[in-house]
């Protein structure tokens, strides 16, 4: 089994009078950075680095660090200039980047060069995950919406082909176009990083993950839907003619362990508290449902729209399609009342677990009964913890959590994607990778 | 259905065309806004009593197939420039609204016409100001944003949209997004051709354009040599639609001054 640690590093600022229980709201892409403060800036950076350093020391296989633009729930909109500082200074974990928005780079070689570059400086420890991105990414970007699919597969195909392909060679596509490519870089992993594909809830997403046999990682998505969306990745790896296993399948959820169940629960509402991500159910942000359901990403391209295309077009907006649903039961097309107390809401359906060692071992253990996951991402230090709230839970994770969980992976045979080969189903050998070197050596 | 129109298909090479066609006498093309065809307007049916009035959907939109490879305003003038040709008119004036404006304008720099007619037309980025983005706001607030006020907008649209007005919305957003993303809704390679467009033409704008800044009348007016522009006071972006019979006699004047349809 696979384990790793993964916060979206928020904007904390106290005292911009938007975070925190100030009763402001937190609209998406309709807050000024003229609030941004360079050097809380510079401090919750490095505060985050040093965590992931923490998180390496405690017994994470993974650091996962993902990216969004223009707001201040997660601080990674250059993520690969983050993975290229842990790849520096971390010694053993894996660097996982779930993942490049793919359709909103319009020179993809760039970033094949710049995760090439990243697998050699960690000795092959990169995993590299793509992603569509939200409206949001599509907006602070400026790609045109309709195309985010299309650019999505050409500047994967295009990036394989930027890494494996001996160069120079041309790319002439219907999004890109290269009259020379030939990058003077080549991934340290033979033939190129593995592949993870993370994602919420697009269909077409999880058929061409399993497709490519990459495997699928759900982001804190609930149980029910979460194993659904297996389903279907494991009927579409049939049609292809293998076998899905735990390898194929990972999950990232919300869990901090804390050292009395005080302190877990005052840490764990902190999870909706503050700039924690807006999408998310229970948190404090506002989203524009137009710009998330931007025209295109979700095509419309049926020639006589019918009810159906715009229900699909609403999907992301959701309340439209549900409130639609509602009608047409005889219900008054009114939104279900919000839960009077989120966390615990969230807490009783396992989406957020937080608690003493004792009391998160066996909840996590449920996860895994029900998911059956090869690989796990432990979500914390979010929304309005602190650093402090933070270390003692990865303290405790790597002193009783993580040890305990590997224990329960083991008894469910839960293998991940580096134990077997997600490409063939064959056992991973050891690797033959030479060890790294410490930084101090190269430094002297 | 009336029987003021009807509708009927012209199938191009690159795909099927639907359209509405009313009235008989000197053809006048009229090009929706980006927010797609509504159907048979007031505006439409005033002009159809002396001419053959056309409202096709641009290809994309409504019931015309997609061209799956356009990819800016100007695929779209070259193939609404075959849909005149596909209706063997003898003498043709083409009217564009908003977006349709912009098509329309790009299609008189390739091709001659008759009399041509911008009405709150994208197309010129404007000297000052921005075109609204539809992109950033809602349907409802946009569609609302091309009225003088709310009284006017909920007098045509009502208090809520029907299902298959939201559906006509969102499905023409997406085209739109697929040719106008970035610049959205102008061209910088347009005014430089404008200037050796012989073809008379008339700039109608509502002088409360929250949409297209009313100053573009003017860019217009100067890029175009042979140019007069109307501005209707107290009018918003939809001035067609507010003030349809007043819109209806620029366009039958210009007609008649452009020395057609007399």
């Amino acid at each position: 089994m696979f384990i790793g640690y993964f916060t979206e590093r928020p904007y904390q600022d106290p005292s911009s009078g938007y975070f925190g229980a100030t009763g402001r709201d937190i609209t998406d892409l309709g807050m000024s950075n003229a609030s941004y403060d360079p050097r809380l800036g510079a401090d919750l950076y490095n505060r985050y680095l040093d965590e992931k350093l923490y998180a390496e020391e405690m017994g994470f296989d993974g650091l996962m660090l993902n990216e969004h633009h223009s707001t201040p729930f997660c601080m990674g909109q250059v993520m690969n200039l983050e993975a290229a500082i842990l790849a520096r200074i971390t010694q053993r974990a894996k660097i996982v980047l779930l993942g490049n928005i793919l359709p909103i780079w319009d020179d993809p070689l760039w970033l094949a060069e710049d995760l090439a570059t990243i697998d050699m400086i960690s000795r092959g420890r990169l995993v590299t995950g793509w992603v569509r991105g939200t409206g949001r990414e599509s907006v602070a970007h400026n790609a045109a919406a309709p195309y985010n699919w299309e650019r999505f597969q050409e500047a994967h195909d295009f990036i394989i082909d930027a890494w494996t392909r001996e160069g120079p060679f041309r790319w002439e596509g219907d999004h890109y176009q290269y009259r020379y490519v030939n990058p003077w870089s080549r991934p340290y992993q033979a033939p190129h990083p593995p592949i993870w594909i993370p994602g919420v809830m697009s269909r077409n997403t999880v058929k061409w993950a399993a497709s490519h046999r990459y495997p699928y990682i759900m982001l804190a998505t609930e149980l029910g839907p979460t194993k659904d969306s297996y389903a279907y990745y494991d009927e579409v790896a049939s049609e292809e003619g293998y076998e899905a296993g735990t390898q194929h399948r990972g999950y990232l959820f919300k869990v901090h362990v804390d050292e009395t169940e005080e302190l877990a629960e005052a840490a764990g509402r902190k999870y909706v508290q503050g700039p924690s991500n807006p999408f998310l159910e229970g948190n404090q942000g506002v989203v524009r449902p137009f710009i998330q359901n931007l025209p295109g990403l979700t095509q419309r391209n049926n020639l006589l729209p019918t009810i159906k295309s715009f229900a699909a077009a609403a999907s992301r907006g959701r309340a439209a399609q549900h409130l639609a649903a509602d009608k047409a039961k005889g219900g008054k097309g009114a939104a279900p009342p919000p839960p009077r107390d989120t966390y615990a809401d969230q807490t009783e359906k396992y989406s957020i677990i937080s608690g003493t060692p004792k009391t998160v071992i066996p909840r996590v253990r449920h996860v895994l009964e029900t998911l059956r996951p090869g690989t796990i991402f432990f979500w914390d230090g979010d929304g309005a913890m602190s650093h402090d709230d933070t270390m003692r839970s990865l303290r405790l994770m790597g002193e009783e959590v993580i040890p305990a969980v590997r224990e329960i992976g083991k008894e469910l045979d839960l293998k991940g994607p580096f134990e077997v080969d997600p490409q063939t189903n064959e056992p991973v050998e050891e690797s033959a990778a030479p060890e790294p070197e410490s930084v101090q050596a190269v430094a002297d | 259905m009336s029987d003021a129109y009807q509708e009927r298909e012209i199938q191009l090479a690159t795909g099927k065309v639907h359209l509405l066609e009313g009235g008989a006498g000197d053809a006048i093309v009229f090009l929706h806004h980006s927010w797609g065809s509504p159907g048979w307007l007031p505006v439409h049916d005033s002009l159809a009593a002396n001419h053959r009035v056309v409202v096709p959907d641009l290809p994309g939109w409504g019931g015309s197939e997609r061209p799956a490879w356009a990819r800016e305003p100007r695929d779209l003038a070259i193939l609404s420039g075959r849909i005149l040709d596909a209706l063997d008119a003898e003498s043709l004036t083409l009217v564009g609204a908003g977006f349709g404006g912009f098509v329309a304008a790009e299609l008189a720099t390739m091709r001659s016409l008759d009399a041509l007619v911008l009405i709150g037309a994208a197309g010129l980025q404007p000297a000052r100001g921005e075109i609204l983005d539809q992109m950033l706001v809602s349907h409802r607030a946009y569609i609302e944003a091309g009225f003088r006020d709310r009284d006017a907008y909920a007098a045509w649209v009502g208090e809520e949209p029907a299902d298959d007005v939201r559906q006509l919305w969102d499905f023409s957003r997406e085209m739109t997004a697929r040719v106008c993303w970035k610049p959205y809704m102008f061209n910088r390679r347009l005014a430089p051709l404008l200037g050796d467009v012989p073809t008379p033409a008339l700039a109608v704008w509502g002088s409360e354009d929250r949409v297209v800044p009313p100053e573009c009348a003017t860019q217009y007016g100067e890029a175009l040599p042979n140019c007069t522009v109307e501005i209707v006071e107290g009018a918003g972006h939809l001035v067609e639609i507010e003030e349809a019979e007043r819109v209806a006699a620029l366009i039958a004047a210009h007609v008649r001054n452009s020395g057609n349809g007399g």
